[in-house]
């Protein structure tokens, strides 16, 4: 019976590590809707709201994702900033922060960049469960081990206003 | 033969002697020959780090990367529950009441202990503020920071906040927090180099027992924690890994 159980873990893993449409009973406030292609013409509907969260002071956003970019590990100031509970996180792709408004080259050039092994950094407007945002200043490294690489560490820091705004006004020419 | 012991420099001065208690504990309990060598300075640490002069290393979190990838150093353990935090402090007469009002040019005042410094460096930067814009006024000790920033020396002033919480009640009373981290995954550990891995077994019982007797709780005491934690080689692996994505 156990010789089986392959298929069904197969099975299982392919369900944690769907990513499911919003839910307007989990948004604050107005929203509006759009269909995102995240990856291999996986889509998922994106409810969101003008609601800024800040990034708090002193705090980092700290995750780890398997080599295909599923989260394996998050603290509790991710948990705190996404919205989402651990259990929602761990298996999830990370996508499941991807704003509309974050042009899909600045993901591309994240993953051509930490593929060839070396560091991203950038800004990054997130969406939270909620359909509100928040910006960080993230940094992403390939994870190392006995020379092949186990995931990826992603690192979230306070940005300055300053970039916030400049993101804010170069994204929308990025489409 | 001895093997050599060192404390990275930032340690805590009340806890001196502890480190030579607690050395002449470990080599009671392993029967093993250890010197402990106290460096004033990270640049002269370095140095005997560089030169393979040392076996053990109560390391600074920012010197873990150089020795584990560089010089073959594994962990040990840590201070439980203990963690590396930073504070931004200004004067209480001080105007700014956000890192987003500073300006560059803010005269910045810190010690050289790197994963501090670090930290208190990326707490600035929500006001712009980087080592290429501030104006940097190095410190020997965090005693000496408190006191540029009360004489109007520097506009903010980079903390341990282990040390900062530790400052006297009138210098604390001039002194207004503006961030304290709360990062809690950066910590300073005990490592042990290749000379003495086979060491590494025999010592991390001792060290991980340590507090079941009165004797070693009393050691621990001096050393200013309650008990040691042993250290996963993938959990120092995680670290160096955060510590590079936080050094650019």
């Amino acid at each position: 019976m156990w010789a089986n159980r392959e298929p069904f873990l197969e099975i299982l893993n392919s369900e944690l590590n769907m990513i499911g449409d919003m839910q307007p009973e989990d948004i604050a406030g107005d929203y509006k809707e759009v269909t995102l292609d995240l990856y291999n013409s996986v889509n998922r509907k994106i409810l969101y709201t003008d609601i800024e969260t800040p990034y708090p002071d002193g705090k980092l956003i700290v995750s780890t994702t398997d080599p295909e970019g599923n989260i394996t590990n998050v603290n509790k100031s991710f948990i705190e900033m996404s919205g989402y509970s651990e259990d929602e996180l761990i298996g999830a792709p990370h996508s499941i922060l991807r704003h509309p408004d974050m042009p899909p080259a600045a993901f591309k050039d994240l993953w051509d960049t930490v593929k060839k092994g070396d560091k991203w950094q950038g800004f990054v407007k997130n969406i939270r469960k909620d359909g509100g945002y928040y910006w960080v200043k993230a940094t992403v490294i390939p994870n190392i081990r006995n020379g092949k690489l186990a995931g990826y560490t992603s690192v979230r820091r306070k940005p300055s206003r300053t970039n916030i705004d400049a993101c804010s006004k170069l994204y929308p020419t990025m489409f | 033969m001895s093997f050599m012991f060192t404390v990275s420099p930032d340690f805590t001065p009340d806890h001196l002697s502890g480190w030579y208690i607690f050395n002449t504990w470990l080599q009671r309990q392993t029967d093993i020959a250890i010197h402990l060598e106290m460096y004033n300075d990270f640049a002269s640490q370095h140095k005997a780090i560089k030169e393979g002069a040392i076996d053990l290393i109560y390391a600074n979190p920012f010197d873990a990367a150089m020795l584990v990838r560089e010089k073959g150093f594994l962990p040990l353990v840590k201070a439980e529950g203990v963690a590396d935090e930073a504070i931004i402090a200004v004067n209480t007469e001080s105007s700014i009441e956000d890192v987003a009002q500073f300006e560059p040019g803010t005269k910045v005042a810190f010690t050289d202990d790197p994963d501090v410094k670090m930290m208190g460096m990326i707490m600035l930067e929500p006001g712009d503020l980087d080592a290429d814009n501030i104006v940097p006024i190095s410190a020997d000790t965090y005693i000496l920071v408190a006191k540029h920033l009360l004489r109007g020396e520097a506009d903010v002033g980079i903390f341990l906040a282990e040390v900062f919480d530790g400052l006297s009640g009138m210098v604390k009373s001039q002194l207004r927090v503006l961030v304290r981290s709360q990062i809690s995954v950066i910590h300073h550990c005990l490592m042990i180099g290749p000379e003495m891995m086979d060491k590494r077994e025999l010592i991390l019982e001792k060290l991980v027992q340590m507090s079941s007797d009165e004797q070693g709780r009393g050691v621990l005491k001096s050393l200013g924690f309650e008990n040691w934690q042993k250290v996963e080689d993938e959990e120092m692996e995680f670290m160096i890994d955060l510590m590079d994505t936080l050094m650019i």
